[in-house]
């Protein structure tokens, strides 16, 4: 991917705050990141880092309230998402910019045959005639690798395994041909070896249509499998972004560092034991005004407490939010 | 282990769920939960169960305890077939099994302290004073690595992994041998998990307990288990000592199962043959003739569509029930790599 291709999606500084009755929770705080034409961005962190109300916000999927969306733009080809009506967002959402859930049984109508749910974004945003609505229909399920497609749009999500309706929800989302896939935890609830299978469809999707995907992700090792390069996320913030393979080879935020030492695996080396983050993630009540993970880092020192780590550059595309240097294990 | 004594025997285990239908709601079929598995667990090990969703594994574990009448077979806890006991023997055993559940959330009860929730089985099963019980709530809250003062907050006061360390600490009340841990990590996060995987470990270094360790995470099983059970609709097909069972796999559901887990290290990724199974597992309700595996096996032979392979000892210590492990079948494709 050329680096100096036009990002077909900007975000910066974006800023979501929940108001509830227990006050303020910071959701995403001051997140930016860019998505080039092509590219797999992963985005890892554990529940509650931010990183599906970060997608959420972008495309106002969030009810408001009690979300509250402070800060940032989001460019989507010269057009700031943000401050679009919610006519415009309909016109972007399902049809320039598809979406992949990671419940494919309660994101899929159970009342409708899927053969009336992919068709619906064709109707509603390409205008297609309801037969010719049926004819793509058929085509998507074809190329999701549903085996019988003609007589299968009739059948209803509850007649398809777990597996075979992930395969439903992707048609549904590439149905307008977009041009941003956006696909939050999409095979966190299958099974490894129905896993394998959807990750092995969606580098064959990717190469045969070409857009842009986000995945997101809390398992590392689909990350690595899939992504060309990774945002890191904690406590509402970006901490950490390289391309995958510098990621895994050199990573530099703590956070990062621990997570993948945390991880047992199949093969290779057998620790005799785990290593542990200490301690668990914060709750966001506030902006943070220090480093969000410093309660649970061994390098921490003075400057941590005194001030949030914004993001700067470690090498070539690969920056980190955090003041020590691993290399030389002093601050930098 | 020099002499390794047996604590749990599990011979041909069945645990059918009727199905009824019908005006009359007559049994019209039965859902072959586990449907003839066969496995022993040695003093002090932890016994890795691994396999995908319905596959039968927690059935399994919670049948070993008796939460379920079971259908047939014989579990025989410390030489007593616990299958068979009336419920009076049944309560008596109940202190030395326990079992710690998936869902931290949804097993312990909100309207409970944590010092009742962890007391609860040193009130049903042991006469305490008060001052006792308070001392063995706090050396068992030290022992999982809650702080003792939050004695008397309630569930929703604490974070997933600490709800996780709740459950455990309700399981130790009283001494057990034997504990059933059920996907105990499977709801946390990653950074969470390892800290609740080395507490069980230093647990059973500590106290000398047993595990069965069912599990979908084949790493995570393969970090903490002694030998390593995978099942596959309602039967296993291959038990294995570890270091055996991820390095030389012999069942090609194993094989599989091992090569479609990400391996989180990109070099390896993008190098890696990966073996991908075709469509879904079949209904534990309606399963194929023959071997289970054989509608998605890659080296399926026509004795698979026939007959159910055997579960034997392929080699010391290391079981599977495949054909073509069987030397002296006739029809021999070549051994399994």
């Amino acid at each position: 991917m050329p680096d100096g291709a036009a990002p077909v999606l900007d975000v910066k500084d974006l800023k979501t705050v929940f108001k509830t009755r227990a006050g303020e929770i910071h959701a995403v705080n001051s997140v930016s990141f860019d998505l080039r034409p092509g590219e797999l961005l992963g985005v890892v962190g554990e529940s509650g880092s931010g990183k599906s109300v970060t997608m959420m916000s972008l495309i106002g999927l969030l009810p408001t309230p009690p979300a509250e969306i402070r800060a940032g733009q989001v460019v989507f080809k010269d057009q700031n998402l943000l401050s679009i009506d919610e006519t415009g967002l309909r016109d972007i959402r399902g049809k320039r910019i598809g979406f992949v859930f990671q419940d494919p049984m309660t994101s899929l109508n159970p009342v409708f045959n899927v053969g009336f749910q992919i068709g619906e974004p064709l109707r509603k945003h390409m205008g297609l005639s309801k037969s010719a609505a049926r004819t793509r229909a058929v085509e998507l399920l074809e190329l999701v690798g549903i085996p019988d497609a003609r007589r299968r749009l009739n059948d209803y999500p509850h007649q398809f395994s777990g597996g075979m309706r992930q395969r439903v929800m992707i048609a549904i989302a590439l149905a307008c041909d977009p041009e941003v896939l956006i696909a939050d935890e999409p095979t966190t609830a299958l099974d490894v070896t129905i896993q394998a299978q959807i990750l092995d469809l969606v580098k064959e999707l990717r190469e045969k249509l070409g857009m842009a995907i986000i995945w997101i992700t809390h398992d590392l090792g689909v990350i690595a499998g899939i992504a060309d390069r990774v945002l890191v996320m904690y406590a509402g913030q970006v901490v950490e972004q390289a391309p995958v393979q510098e990621l895994f080879a050199n990573p530099q935020h703590p956070y990062t560092r621990s997570l993948l030492k945390t991880i047992p695996t199949v093969s290779g080396e057998r620790a005799q034991r785990l290593q542990v983050i200490e301690g668990q993630p914060p709750i966001l009540t506030a902006s943070p005004t220090a480093c969000p993970f410093l309660p649970r880092c061994a390098h921490h020192f003075d400057r941590c407490a005194a001030e949030n780590p914004a993001r700067r550059p470690v090498a070539p595309g690969h920056d980190a939010a955090c003041f020590w240097d691993p290399t030389t294990g002093a601050p930098r | 282990m020099s002499v390794p004594h047996k604590l749990v025997e599990v011979r041909d285990l069945k645990m059918h769920f009727p199905i009824r239908g019908g005006l009359l709601q007559r049994v019209v079929g039965a859902v072959k939960a586990v449907d003839g598995v066969s496995f022993d667990i040695y003093q002090g090990e932890t016994l890795g169960l691994v396999g995908e969703s319905g596959c039968g594994k927690s059935t399994c574990g919670r049948a070993l305890l008796r939460l379920y009448e079971v259908t047939g077979g014989s579990i025989l806890i410390e030489g007593k077939d616990i299958a068979e006991v009336n419920a009076e023997e049944l309560r008596q055993m109940r202190p030395t099994m326990q079992m710690v559940f998936q869902d931290p959330q949804a097993s312990l009860n909100p309207r409970m302290s944590v010092a009742n929730i962890i007391a609860e089985p040193l009130d049903e099963h042991m006469k305490l004073s008060k001052s006792e019980r308070q001392a063995r709530i706090a050396e068992l809250m030290d022992q999982v690595g809650l702080n003792r003062d939050f004695a008397n907050r309630y569930p929703h006061e604490f974070s997933g992994g600490q709800r996780q360390r709740i459950g455990i600490a309700r399981a130790l009340a009283l001494n057990p041998k034997f504990i059933v841990c059920d996907e105990p990590i499977a709801a946390l996060d990653v950074s969470i998990q390892a800290q609740v995987v080395n507490l069980l470990e230093d647990l059973q270094d500590r106290l000398g307990l047993t595990y069965l360790f069912i599990s979908h995470d084949l790493s995570m099983v393969r970090h903490i288990a002694t030998r390593v059970a995978v099942m596959y609709l309602g039967k296993i097909v291959e038990l294995a000592p570890r270091a055996a069972l991820y390095s030389t796999p012999q069942h090609p559901y194993t094989q599989a199962l091992l090569s479609a887990v990400p391996d989180p290290d990109p070099a390896i990724a993008a190098n890696r043959h990966r073996q991908i199974l075709t469509g879904d597992v079949p209904s534990p309700a309606n399963p194929p003739k023959g071997c289970n595996f054989n509608t998605r096996c890659p080296k399926v032979m026509e004795i698979c569509r026939q007959k159910d392979p055997e579960f034997r000892e392929v080699s010391p210590g290391c079981f599977a029930a495949c054909h073509l492990l069987n030397d002296d079948q006739n029809n021999k494709p070549g051994r399994v790599t």
